[in-house]
């Protein structure tokens, strides 16, 4: 499959603005990554790992000090281009309040076409489309101030949808969110990768999340350290807490099992695999 | 209690001043303004008045809204009509010690006071039947010629726009920090007036750097959605006059007319 986004030998660090003579702290440290057309690529890792910041690097929000990161053939380094990367890639951060710019739902979902100086007739056919493949359709007059947190990022995501991107970078787009917000944008997410095939690159912090991707990237200190499907990520479970990180629930309950004699198998990341392993455990508990 | 705050006085309903297109809406005003302040007898207020009186029955507004507009300007109101009755001179009308009104006073005070409500009402009455983001629009769209001495009219109207969307988080926020304060023992509600504007630092300093963190990320939203300005900017709603509009607007100028022939006449 051809590759949308390529990152290549991509160091950054942040510069100090209030002391010039500490030195930068290096927050990318020779990182290389491909993300495939169509592919839900997570990417995990702690507070300070670097995930935000090669996030921003995916549409020329931040560029690289060295080495190259280039967006359907593009190198986020030419200006001029700008708008047509981050067309192709598009963006969603962690606080749905600061990414809504209008005072209705409708209108901020057109306001990136708005800006793409698309024709009024075209811009309501997208506008509409975009709302209802994130199930908000419904709302469209509303004012996001009577929107639910999910509801909200919902919003957001359509706003991104409407300017029919290639690619969405979603920035920990849950944190903000409680259990049935997070379940909702998941699902929207989900829907979008699936049906539309758009490439999804979601920064999470919640191991479930990651777990319905195609594939995790853990990052850690500014580096990749793992780059697998979910099921040989988590069964590293030692390896991922050493860097802080947990495993899903079922993946650890299987590791505990494992520990204490029983044949487990600790690549089981989903609710339902667990179950049936733990009803063939008791099977041959009893016989 | 924050969270009932309205903002603008949009009052929604179906009427033909709520249809109408808010840039002509906007001129109209403007135009009663002018009728107001060029009329120089009572005959010329009368015809603002039938104006005003004929736009409000029209826009299904209650008159108790109508009236609660008026409420800010009272002292107004008594201050204008005490310059004008007690320092006017001319015929004796009534005298007690120091104070003498004239019947110049009396006249001018009256006509002061109907030309003033008029006014008001006037404009709340765009405000009632316009909501503030179309007002927003309008007004974008009626400076935008003044681009060309390089107003920054679309900036403006995009800060207004702004404003107008996140008044509500933070007045959510605003309350979250005072229950915040309030549970770590801050008293907003006894002392004097000194003591309680002192009391509001502790709201005030986390709620602007709140604002200036909302802002940052707003602007990287923004940037990410492509925004460099009103250039090449397309809208999803187009605003589009209807005969209604043209009609109303030479209403609005046939009364204007009829009050400065009023002016001739009677002048």
């Amino acid at each position: 499959m051809e590759n949308i986004i390529s990152v290549r030998n991509v160091e950054f660090s942040y510069a100090n603005d209030f002391d010039d003579n500490s030195s930068p702290k290096q927050i990318l440290k020779n990182v290389s990554l491909d993300i495939k057309k169509g592919e839900f690529v997570a990417i995990l890792g702690h507070n300070g790992s670097g995930k935000s910041t090669i996030a921003k690097h995916m549409n020329a929000v931040l560029t690289p000090q060295s080495g190259t990161v280039t967006v359907e053939g593009i190198d986020t380094t030419e200006e001029d281009k700008l708008f047509d990367i981050r067309q192709h890639v598009g963006m969603v951060f962690q606080n749905p309040d600061n990414q809504i710019v209008a005072t209705i739902v409708e209108e901020d979902v057109a306001f990136a076409l708005e800006n793409m100086g698309v024709e009024p007739v075209e811009m309501r056919k997208r506008v509409d489309d975009a709302l209802k493949s994130v199930g908000m359709f419904e709302y469209k007059d509303h004012s996001p101030h009577q929107l639910s947190g999910g509801q909200k990022q919902r919003v957001a995501i359509a706003g991104i949808i409407a300017m029919r991107p290639d690619c969405i970078v979603l920035d920990e787009p849950t944190a903000m969110l409680d259990p049935n917000g997070r379940k909702e944008v998941l699902k929207t997410i989900r829907q979008l990768n699936k049906d539309f095939g758009i490439t999804i690159v979601l920064i999470t912090h919640y191991m479930e999340e990651a777990a319905q991707a195609d594939r995790i990237v853990v990052m850690d200190d500014g580096k990749i350290i793992m780059d697998d499907i979910p099921s040989n990520i988590f069964s590293n479970v030692q390896k991922m807490k050493e860097i802080g990180l947990d495993v899903p629930q079922v993946t650890e309950l299987m590791y505990l099992l494992g520990k204490n004699g029983f044949d487990t198998d600790t690549h089981i990341i989903f609710e339902e695999d667990c179950t049936k392993a733990l009803l063939d455990i008791l099977k041959i508990t009893h016989n | 209690m924050l969270k009932d705050i309205t903002i603008g006085q949009y009052f929604p309903a179906d009427s033909i001043i709520h249809r109408l297109d808010p840039r002509f809406k906007i001129i109209i005003t403007a135009i009663f303004i002018t009728m107001l302040f060029s009329a120089d007898n009572f005959w010329g207020l009368l015809v603002g008045i039938i104006f005003l009186l004929a736009s409000f029955l029209m826009s299904k507004i209650p008159m108790k809204l109508m009236l609660k507009s008026l409420k800010p300007i009272i002292p107004i109101i008594i201050f204008t009509t005490a310059l004008n009755l007690f320092f006017l001179d001319g015929v004796t009308f009534f005298k007690f010690g120091f104070i003498k009104i004239t019947y110049e006073g009396l006249e001018t005070s009256a006509f002061m006071i109907i030309r003033i409500i008029a006014l008001i009402m006037g404009s709340s009455l765009l405000t009632y039947t316009t909501s503030p983001i179309t007002l927003t629009d309008a007004i974008e769209r009626l400076l935008s010629p003044l681009k060309k001495i390089k107003l920054p009219v679309h900036e403006l109207a995009m800060m207004m726009t702004i404003a107008l969307r996140f008044i509500p988080t933070l007045v959510e926020e605003t309350d979250k920090i005072m229950s915040a304060q309030k549970a770590r023992g801050a008293d907003m509600e006894s002392g004097g007036i000194m003591q309680r504007a002192k009391a509001l630092t502790p709201i005030l300093i986390p709620l602007f750097v709140s604002a200036f963190r909302r802002a940052e990320e707003l602007a990287l939203a923004m940037e990410c959605r492509c925004y460099h300005g009103g250039d090449g900017r397309t809208r999803l709603k187009k605003l589009c006059s209807t005969p209604a509009d043209y009609n109303s607007l030479a209403i609005s100028i046939l009364f204007l007319a009829a009050v400065i022939l009023l002016n001739i006449t009677f002048g």
